[in-house]
C-alpha cells in the first residue's frame, strides 16, 4: 500500500480533529440556555430587515387558477380530537360561533353566515410550509381588518392572538393557538378564510375559519379557529411565545 | 503591516508577506461560517427531504429529487434517493444511516453531516439564519475591503498575461505543476477565475436563492422569484448552488494540500508564505 506522506497525515488528522471537537461543541451549545438566545439574534436581525425594506402593505405574490395545486395537502391536524369539535363538525358547523374578545369595545360573537356577511377578499396564494414545501391554493374570507373595525381595538391594543378546536396533546389539552401584529392584522391579504378552491373549506384544511397571513410561513396560519382575543402582549397566555410551534422553539416572525 | 519580502535563513527559500490581516480573518470566518451553513442546512432539508421545479411542491408532477426509505420484504430498511426518476440504493449515506449507536435510522443525511445531529428543525433554523448574516456581512465587509485596498484590481483581476496563459495553467494544473519563484507570489489565473466566480457568482447566487425562499422577502417585488422558476425552483438551486460550493472547497483543500499544505496554512495564519525558489 503507498503511504501518505506524513506531513499530508498531519494535517488530514488535525483537520479531523479540528472537525469533530467542532460537532461536538455544536451539539452541546444547542442545548444550552444561553446559546440558542445568541443564534436567535439572526431572526431578530431578519424581522427587522423584513420590516425595513418591506411596506406595511406589502402584497404577497398571488397566482393562476391553472397554478392551483390539484389537492391542497393537509399538514399537522387533519381533524381535531375532541367532542366539542366533533359535534360542531357533525351538524355542518351551523352552531360554530366566533368570539372576539379581550381588549376591544365591542366583543362580538358570529356565526358562520355572519362572518360571511363581512367584507371578504378571494386570492390565490402559495402556502409555505416551515418544512420547505409550498402549496397554491384558492382562498375566500373575511377580511380581519373589517371584523376588527367593527369591535374597537382599545388604543393598547397590539397583537390578535388566534384559539383553535385542535388539541396537540394525546389527553385533548394544548390547544394550537397563534398571534399575530396589528401591522398584519389589518394587511389587506390577512383573511378568516372559509372556502378553499371554490368549496367549503374542509375539515383536513381547517373547517370551518382559518386564518390566512399570507407573508409567513404555514404555522402562522391557524386551522379550526374558535375565539379570537385581542391583547397587548401575549407573554401570560400558554408558554407566552405567542404560539404552539413558538413555544416548542420555532420563531414567532415567520416570514423567513 | 505593507507586504513585504523577509528573508529566512533557511535555504530553501524566503519568506513572503502573501495574505493580508483582513483577508486571513475573514476566510477563516467563512469557514466557519460555510460548514455551520451547509450543515445546519442538511438538517433544514431533512425537513421535508424533495426538491421540485416550479412555484409549488404540488404541481401533478412529482420531486425531481427525493431521499427517502423503504422497508424491504425481508424487514430490512433501505435508503433510497431518486433522482430524475432514476433509483438510487444510497443505504448507509442518504436515506438510512446508522447513529451514534450503529442502529439504523431513516434520516436524510447521516448524523455527523449535520447540525444539530439528530433531527430538530428549530434549532437548524436557528443556527442556519445566524450564520447567513455572518456570511452576508462578512461578504459585504470583503467587497467593500477589497474595492478600497485595490485587493480586487491587484490580486484578484485578470490581466492579459494571465488570460493568454489559461490554456498553460490548465496543463499545470493538471499535472499538479504549481508556481515557483515570483509567481509563487501572485494568484494564478485559474485561481483568480474561480475565487472571482464564488465571491460574485456563486455565494451571492446561494443567498438571493435563501431570500426567495422567505415569503416576506418575496414581497419586495411581487413575481420576482419567477424569473428563477419559482419558490420551489429556488429551493432547488439553493440546493444545488451550495454543493458547488462545497465542490470549490473541497477542490481548493485539494490544491492545498498537494501544495505545501502547513505552508499555504501558516500564510493564511500569519499571513507569511514560503515561496520556493
Amino acid at each position: 500500500m503507498k503511504t501518505i506522506n506524513p506531513q499530508r497525515r498531519l494535517f488530514f488528522g488535525a483537520f479531523a480533529a479540528f472537525g469533530a471537537l467542532t460537532l461536538a461543541g455544536c451539539e452541546r451549545l444547542s442545548r444550552t440556555d444561553w446559546f440558542p438566545k445568541i443564534l436567535g439574534a439572526g431572526e431578530t436581525a431578519s424581522e427587522g430587515a423584513a420590516h425595513l425594506l418591506t411596506s406595511r402593505k406589502a402584497m404577497a405574490q398571488e397566482f393562476t387558477v391553472n397554478e392551483l395545486s390539484p389537492d391542497f395537502r393537509s399538514n399537522g391536524t387533519a381533524q381535531p380530537a375532541s367532542d366539542a369539535y366533533r359535534a360542531l363538525m357533525a351538524n355542518g358547523f351551523a352552531d360554530y360561533r366566533l368570539e372576539i374578545g379581550g381588549l376591544v369595545e365591542r366583543p362580538a360573537t358570529l356565526s358562520l353566515a355572519e362572518l360571511k356577511a363581512l367584507p371578504s377578499r378571494t386570492q390565490i396564494t402559495r402556502h409555505d410550509c416551515v418544512e420547505g414545501w409550498s402549496a397554491i391554493g384558492k382562498w375566500k374570507g373575511a377580511k380581519l381588518s373589517a371584523l376588527l373595525e367593527a369591535v374597537r381595538p382599545r388604543p393598547e391594543a397590539r397583537y390578535v392572538v388566534f384559539y383553535c378546536a385542535d388539541p396537540m396533546a394525546e389527553d385533548g389539552t394544548d390547544l394550537y393557538y397563534e398571534s399575530i401584529d396589528f401591522e398584519d392584522a389589518f394587511h389587506p391579504q390577512t383573511i378568516l378564510a372559509y372556502e378553499l378552491n371554490d368549496a367549503a373549506l374542509p375539515v383536513k384544511n381547517g373547517a370551518p375559519v382559518r386564518l390566512r397571513v399570507e407573508r409567513q410561513l404555514g404555522y402562522k396560519h391557524a386551522k379550526y379557529v374558535m375565539r379570537l382575543e385581542v391583547v397587548s402582549d401575549f407573554a401570560h397566555i400558554a408558554g407566552g411565545k405567542g404560539g404552539y410551534w413558538e413555544d416548542n422553539g420555532y420563531q414567532w416572525f415567520a416570514g423567513i | 503591516m505593507p507586504p513585504a519580502a523577509i528573508v529566512s535563513t533557511k535555504p530553501v527559500g524566503a519568506l513572503y508577506y502573501r495574505h493580508r490581516l483582513p483577508v486571513r480573518t475573514m476566510h477563516w470566518i467563512n469557514v466557519v461560517a460555510l460548514t455551520i451553513l451547509l450543515m445546519s442546512g442538511l438538517n433544514i432539508f431533512d425537513a421535508h427531504s424533495a426538491l421540485y421545479w416550479g412555484k409549488s411542491s404540488y404541481t401533478g408532477a412529482g420531486p425531481i429529487f427525493a431521499i427517502g426509505a423503504r422497508m424491504d420484504t425481508g424487514g430490512n430498511a433501505h435508503g433510497v434517493t431518486r433522482v430524475f426518476g432514476h433509483e438510487f440504493d444510497t443505504t448507509g449515506i442518504l436515506g438510512v444511516s446508522t447513529d451514534r449507536d450503529g442502529d439504523a435510522m431513516g434520516r436524510s443525511f447521516p448524523w455527523w453531516a449535520t447540525i444539530p445531529d439528530n433531527r430538530w428543525l428549530s434549532m437548524a433554523r436557528s443556527w442556519h439564519f445566524f450564520f447567513a448574516w455572518v456570511l452576508v456581512l462578512n461578504g459585504l465587509a470583503y467587497i467593500v475591503w477589497s474595492i478600497a485596498s485595490r485587493h480586487l484590481a491587484r490580486d484578484l483581476a485578470p490581466d492579459r498575461n494571465d488570460l493568454r496563459s489559461i490554456g498553460q495553467s490548465i496543463r499545470d494544473h493538471l499535472r499538479f505543476r504549481h508556481p515557483t519563484g515570483e509567481a509563487a507570489k501572485r494568484y494564478n489565473v485559474l485561481q483568480k477565475l474561480t475565487y472571482l466566480g464564488v465571491i460574485f457568482v456563486l455565494v451571492p447566487l446561494v443567498i438571493l436563492m435563501g431570500l426567495a425562499l422567505s415569503p416576506w422577502a418575496d414581497t419586495v417585488w411581487p413575481g420576482w422569484v419567477d424569473v428563477f422558476g419559482g419558490r420551489q425552483s429556488a429551493r432547488t438551486i439553493h440546493f444545488i448552488s451550495a454543493w458547488l460550493l462545497v465542490g470549490f472547497v473541497l477542490i481548493h483543500i485539494f490544491e492545498v494540500i498537494i501544495s505545501g499544505p502547513w505552508n499555504h496554512l501558516r500564510s493564511m495564519i500569519t499571513g507569511r508564505y514560503r515561496v520556493k525558489r
